[in-house]
């Protein structure tokens, strides 16, 4: 098993020196020059010139591009212009908030999507299932900045139940001390249920806006995937032996439904990670998508290959994890050594 | 009705409806049949006569859009129709069981094969962990399936279809049922272990003087394994009776096209004798007494009227038809002792 892990990290390394050089020539593509924008609108001719060999500009694409691998290879991410601090350090700081933002609101979708989906398929033409047809329909038609704006709308402003959508925390809390990154996790490791309470009340208008969207194709395929299931041969056999609606449901039925749930829910992380920036954006959330689109807009490189290599890693670890998860559930896609 | 006076199970004038968009689709209608308890008895018909309809709503997991309308189904003197939900399947797969076609995906992909004879065993008896592992194993012992603490663990994509199949029979046979429903068991299996499947089924339904119903449309085998023949056509049961003496002198002419439509011995596929026609549309409102009648070169008028299954002859009270115009004995006998 572990040996096969192995394997299939080794197997992605192409795929990651592809990503590396794909984003090098992409950002160089892009319109837009940093040594110009670092100068300023009132910049001479010459500032410029002088930043542009600072920076390194100066030089032939492929003598930039050995330096920026080279410095790759050392673990050095190299500077953000904007900030002045190390990717790196920018990028592990933000991704727990990124990546607890987007887990939560998984978490939250795949609770409610799984056992929607399964009652849809086991009652069709019942509520439930219209029910569940209607939440899919409208998932898929609201964009996440919009169903965010709605819910800050509604909730913030109107209602007052939720806090200010500014951030992880309340201006009056302080961060727990940093042992995963996750604000809910680190607190309640702190035994700081206050704070705990603070990141929870932040975190829940954001998680659900991407729970919405990521929903539907959940409660979809479940839905599908169960009444496929149902049908089939060895279900007939499971009831023909007398075993019990939820042994036939649950052990027969569910397990073999989980496949296709499983490659979708896959599917939906990556979307989520991606549409991440939107939500950010709209609840100020310090995460790493608003970061990226920050430095695109400043033509700032270093952190946007920074950005682009994390996610292209975070995709690749996702991928085999859920390979294994497929292989627990299903003995003919175990991994082989 | 039949001649057995304590059969074990009893269909007794049975209707089941398919309610469709396209209409009602009377799938069975005014269908006996009784099996006695040891008795191996061949259901045979074409393809949509209606034989899985009856072996499910036998096992009362027929399709949601079946309705039983008229009849009775009684098991060991029970009526099963009367039987609510729980108590119907308690009584199935430990009382009664069954088998299927295509044995690789009848079984629970994704599930080890011993855990599958596990889950019965665990559903119908108070067998504590070790012991229900044990007899899992024992039942795999039961169905000739070599080193079966190895094969415990087995899932079906890594055994043969034969294989799969005694494993089927494993699972159906783990609570030691009464009657044993076999709803084409070869089907999909090729045809050295189709051989050995049915000898297996016959050997343990010797064994434990289990009733079989084994249905089949391949006339060969049923009249190899089964002591009685009821032959469907339409959802009608058209003739029953003693395999020896229906495959001597079929008296129904559905009986008889049937036999003659079946390879025998090295009899190329040109010589065969097709049915002419097809099976009439069940959702038709003017469905004719006897459903073969538009099919049957024997057709009269009096074929339109109604039409039960009764002994075909005062000497036999044993074979039943449902024809008003049925085939002598001697004709028939001499014509199949031409072919013999």
């Amino acid at each position: 098993m572990i040996q096969a892990i192995l394997k299939r990290l080794l197997g992605a390394v192409p795929a990651i020196i592809g990503v590396v050089i794909v984003t090098f020539v992409l950002t160089r593509a892009l319109p837009g020059d940093p040594a110009a924008y670092f100068a300023g609108p009132a910049g001479s001719t010459e500032a410029i010139e002088e930043i542009r060999v600072k920076l390194g500009l100066d030089r032939s694409l492929p003598e930039q591009f050995v330096s920026y691998v080279g410095d790759l290879v050392r673990g050095d991410w190299g500077n953000s212009l904007t900030t002045g601090q190390p990717v790196l350090a920018e990028i592990a700081d933000r991704l727990p908030a990124s990546l607890e933002l987007t887990l939560v609101g998984l978490l939250l979708a795949v609770v409610v999507a799984i056992p929607l989906g399964v009652l849809a398929a086991t009652r069709p033409g019942s509520w439930i299932d219209h029910l569940c047809r209607g939440i899919t329909t409208a998932g898929v038609s609201l964009p996440t900045f919009f169903t965010g704006l709605l819910l800050a709308y509604v909730f913030y402003f109107l209602l007052g139940w939720a806090p200010s959508p500014l951030g992880r925390l309340d201006p009056y809390a302080t961060a727990p001390d940093f042992v995963t990154g996750f604000y809910l996790i680190d607190s309640l490791i702190a035994g700081d249920l206050e704070t705990f309470a603070s990141a929870a009340k932040q975190l829940i208008l954001p998680a659900i806006t991407l729970a919405l969207f990521v929903l539907a194709p959940l409660a979809r395929m479940t839905r599908a995937s169960m009444l496929g299931v149902l049908s089939a041969d060895f279900i007939r056999t499971a009831r023909a032996s007398g075993l019990r609606p939820t042994t036939v449901l649950f052990t027969y039925a569910f397990r073999n439904a989980l496949l296709p749930v499983l490659t979708t829910l896959g599917m939906v992380f990556s979307f989520l990670l991606g549409s991440n920036v939107l939500v950010e954006k709209v609840f100020a959330w310090p995460g790493i998508g608003s970061f990226a689109i920050e430095a695109l807009v400043a033509s700032d490189y270093a952190p946007v290959q920074g950005f682009v290599l994390a996610m292209a890693l975070l995709y690749v670890l996702l991928n085999l994890l859920i390979d294994v998860a497929y292989g627990l559930v299903d003995p003919r896609a175990r991994l082989e050594a | 009705m039949n001649a057995l006076s304590n059969p074990l199970l009893e269909v007794d004038r049975l209707a089941v409806e398919f309610r469709t968009r396209g209409g009602t689709v009377r799938a069975l209608e005014n269908v006996s049949l009784a099996l006695a308890e040891g008795e191996t008895v061949g259901l045979v018909g074409e393809s949509g006569s209606g034989k899985s309809v009856l072996s499910f709503a036998a096992m009362g997991i027929q399709d949601a859009a079946a309705r039983i309308t008229a009849g009775a189904i009684r098991f060991a003197g029970q009526d099963l129709l009367a039987k609510k939900g729980a108590a119907m399947k308690a009584l199935r797969g430990r009382e009664m069981a069954m088998i299927f076609q295509n044995p690789r995906v009848a079984l629970n992909p994704i599930r080890q094969v011993g855990r599958q004879i596990e889950d019965v065993l665990a559903r119908h008896t108070d067998l504590l962990p070790a012991a229900r592992r044990a007899r899992a194993i024992e039942c795999l012992a039961e169905v000739r399936i070599p080193d079966p603490e190895r094969r415990y663990a087995a899932y079906p994509f890594e055994l043969s279809g034969g294989m799969c199949q005694r494993v089927m029979i494993a699972i159906a046979l783990a609570c030691k049922p009464r009657l044993l429903i076999a709803d084409e068991p070869t089907t999909g299996l090729d045809v050295t272990t189709q051989a050995a499947i049915m000898r297996l089924v016959r050997e343990l339904s010797a064994e434990r003087r289990m009733a079989t119903l084994l249905i089949t449309h391949d006339l060969g085998m049923a009249r190899e394994y089964c002591d009685r023949i009821a032959v469907m056509h339409a959802g009608h049961i058209v003739e029953v009776g003693p395999t020896e003496a229906l495959f001597a002198a079929p008296r129904h002419p559905y009986t008889e096209r049937l036999i003659a439509a079946t390879p025998v011995g090295a009899a190329s596929l040109a010589e065969l004798a097709a049915i002419d026609g097809n099976l009439p549309d069940l959702r038709r409102a003017d469905l004719p007494a006897c459903r073969f009648a538009e099919r049957c070169p024997r057709r009269g008028a009096e074929c339109e009227r109604p039409l039960a299954l009764a002994p075909a002859g005062a000497s036999s009270a044993t074979h039943l038809i449902a024809c008003h115009r049925p085939l002598t004995a001697a004709a028939t006998e001499a014509r199949h002792a031409a072919f013999a």
